[in-house]
């Protein structure tokens, strides 16, 4: 992975300076609450319902095993012992002091790690599949491409105060697992004829209030001209974003207002200025990063005698197995294997993990995975090249602490935001939501048999946890006061993305989960053999499910 | 006499701001509205003082850049400190159109801001009198190197490493 050099570790040293001054004119009185807010915010620091919030940078969901113990002596020194994953493969806090933000973000320099661009109006920490590097069908690995994304946005003089948020996701593969359709910018590593290495520019995706999935607006970018392309675009948006309504401030709303085209010629004609410029990346330094992401020390592992023993020890144990087929994958390294450590038993709320198991994941990275932890859009961890006769070892030691739940990319394998337990946007809870709906789908036959199915739930319409794209999607509304919930069905974060249909009028919380229930009955009764639920939701359409749930015909 | 920083230094602003279009002007040195200069300035040779002028952070640099580079100084003016929009015309007029004069920071801006508007192009910063311009100063040196290319700096980190 990358490693700071002097330029990348003095930033974050004096960035950790700066905000302990700003910290202390605030408290002194200096600063007044309106100036401070977006000085806090870009490093992280939310005020929430109960306590301060802090989002803690990951880049494109990479951390070491040292980067992870220090997380864990964080959330025990100056939080309550736990930390939660966030859909940005970030890591929040949610009871740190504001009084104590900056000797967290001085712990977090660290060992490489900042807070910087996790909120505000700026450019956002760029995200990625979570098995880049060892996915099967990888076009080229996207770290590279994130990293140089990372140090061309950070404190970025010129894209600071922009009309609103601004997330980049980079997908490297056939397979979209970073979601990068309803991002911002979406960009699509491909190689074109003559065998050069470049990117497809996708803009105006994103969820929240009104979601959209981004329009192409370039086909093949040389990969040189990555970062002077970026900065036309945001120059323009920077320029052009409405900045009157914080709804209408998104940069999907203003290539939607000019259409794509006309927004890739703007972009187009801006670019004509900077194209070639002096920040056009050479070959040194796409070698240069590239060179943080070199392939471990693989062992050679008879293939057939390791895939025999795994075979023999899954069929002696159902668990084993069950675990095998849903939380571990295979990647393009034989003898190899990814393993996601599953952060949503029942009872827990979806990616939150204590500080004990911070320091599990971290000797088990230590152990099994060259030291190496990703963080999923999913919130989960994943543990990439682990050594196929090392997986029973794994599974055991995993299990013991609570991490080998085997539900990845089932029904209780959902997105999850804070809700209205913390967050003071929400309007209404979703963590006792999603605790209800493992606790009434635990029989585990039941489950591996509705097979993948994306369920996801955001407590408001900010959409921070997805519910446009869950295949199940809940939504909290506010109805004069009281808490309801609306269901979506049909959404897809994939290459086919799409976004959820609304069933029907909102539902109590106590209703949901029946609902759910008599959902999965129609799929169970309607799905052809093999057949997902979001594939028999698209054959057989809405109305049979809104029948089951609402009792009559629309 | 009010005081702005210039180049990291606290010195006197000997500048007027003119929101009118029409009407008398003061003595000394002016800051003309953007149209009021393209209308009059070429007119105004016998003024007691320098006359440059100020823009809105939105105004299209583009239209009118090739004037706008003969002025003594261009302040732009943010309505609000969170409207980045001065930012992209600072780097447009110093980056694009080769301006050397100076460019003021005008209107709502914190001392927060300071580095990155000087990463800009802005070599002046106009602030409400509450402000201690040396202690603001300060902020102009946050941090001592960036990774991208801007007003200040051509040629971006990862050739210089």
């Amino acid at each position: 992975m990358y490693k700071y050099d002097q330029y990348d570790q003095k930033l974050v040293d004096e960035r950790v300076e700066q905000y302990r001054d700003q910290t202390q004119r605030y408290l002194a009185g200096e600063i007044s609450e309106e100036q401070f807010l977006p000085l806090r915010l870009q490093n992280g620091l939310y005020v929430q319902r109960l306590a301060p919030m802090l989002r803690i940078a990951v880049p494109y969901g990479l951390l070491s095993s040292k980067q992870v113990r220090k997380l864990a002596h964080i959330s025990r020194r100056y939080d309550k012992g736990y930390v939660h994953f966030t859909t940005r493969q970030n890591i929040q806090l949610n009871w740190p002091q504001l009084e104590e933000v900056p000797d967290i973000l001085a712990e977090l320099a660290s060992v490489e790690m900042h807070a910087i661009q996790t909120s505000g109006n700026c450019i956002r920490n760029t995200t990625t599949d979570q098995f880049a590097g060892v996915a099967n069908d990888e076009i080229e690995d996207p770290r590279p491409w994130c990293e140089i994304i990372r140090q061309w946005s950070t404190l970025h003089p010129e894209f600071a105060f922009l009309p609103r948020k601004f997330k980049i996701a980079v997908c490297g593969s056939e397979e979209d697992r970073a979601a990068f359709l309803l991002h911002d910018i979406g960009l699509q590593l491909v190689v074109n004829d003559q065998g050069e290495t470049g990117f497809q520019v996708y803009v105006g995706g994103g969820l929240g209030r009104t979601p959209v999935i981004a329009s192409l607006i370039r086909e093949f970018l040389p990969k040189e001209h990555l970062l002077t392309y970026l900065d036309a675009i945001l120059r323009v948006y920077n320029r052009y974003g409405n900045r009157d309504n914080k709804y209408k401030a998104r940069i999907k709303i203003l290539v939607r207002a000019w259409t794509p085209e006309v927004f890739a010629q703007r972009v187009e004609s801006e670019w004509a200025h900077l194209k070639d410029g002096p920040a056009t990346l050479n070959g040194s330094e796409i070698e240069r990063v590239k060179g943080f992401f070199t392939l471990p020390d693989y062992r050679s592992i008879d293939q057939t005698s390791v895939d025999s023993q795994v075979a023999a020890l899954a069929a002696d144990n159902r668990a084993f197995s069950r675990w095998l087929d849903r939380n571990v994958r295979a990647q393009k390294q034989p003898g190899y294997a990814s393993v996601s450590l599953s952060l949503k038993p029942a009872g827990v709320a979806p990616g939150d993990v204590t500080d004990q198991q911070l320091e599990i994941i971290a000797d088990l990275a230590d152990r099994f995975s060259f030291g190496e932890i990703r963080s999923t859009h999913n919130q989960n961890v994943v543990l990439a090249d682990v050594a196929k006769d090392e997986l029973f070892e794994l599974w055991q030691l995993a299990k013991a602490a609570g991490l080998a739940t085997p539900n990845i990319g089932t029904i209780n394998d959902m997105i999850c935001c804070p809700g209205g337990d913390y967050c003071s946007l929400a309007n209404a809870k979703s963590i006792p939501v999603a605790e209800a709906i493992q606790r009434k789908f635990d029989d585990l036959d039941y489950v591996y048999d509705l097979g993948n199915l994306e369920l996801n739930i955001s407590g408001c319409m900010n959409a921070c946890g997805h519910h446009h794209i869950g295949h199940i999607g809940i939504l909290g509304v506010d109805k004069k006061g009281e808490e309801w919930y609306q269901i979506q069905l049909g959404g897809s974060a994939n290459k086919d993305a799409a976004l959820g249909k609304v069933l029907g009028p909102s539902l109590s919380r106590d209703a949901v989960t029946d609902s759910i229930e008599k959902l999965l009955d129609v799929y169970v009764e309607n799905r052809l053999e093999g057949e997902a639920f979001l594939g028999t939701y698209q054959r057989i359409g809405i109305e049979k499910f809104k029948q089951r749930v609402y009792g009559t015909a629309s | 006499m009010a005081q702005l920083l210039k180049e990291g230094q606290v010195v006197d602003n000997s500048w007027s701001t003119v929101v009118e279009d029409a009407g008398d002007l003061p003595p000394g040195d002016i800051l003309l509205p953007l149209q009021r200069w393209l209308h009059q300035h070429s007119q105004l040779s016998q003024h007691s003082g320098r006359v440059g002028l100020w823009i809105e952070g939105n105004e299209e640099i583009e239209a009118v850049a090739e004037q706008l580079i003969q002025a003594p100084v261009v302040a732009i003016r943010f309505p609000k400190f969170v409207d980045g929009r001065g930012f992209s015309a600072a780097r447009l007029l110093r980056e694009r159109y080769g301006y050397q004069g100076e460019i003021r920071a005008t209107g709502e801006i914190i001392r927060d801001q300071l580095y990155l508007l000087q990463r800009c192009g802005f070599n002046a910063f106009e602030f409400g009198e509450e402000v201690d311009l040396a202690e603001a100063s300060k902020s102009l040196a946050d941090f001592s190197d960036a990774y991208q290319v801007a007003a200040d700096q051509p040629i971006p980190l990862f050739k210089r490493r």
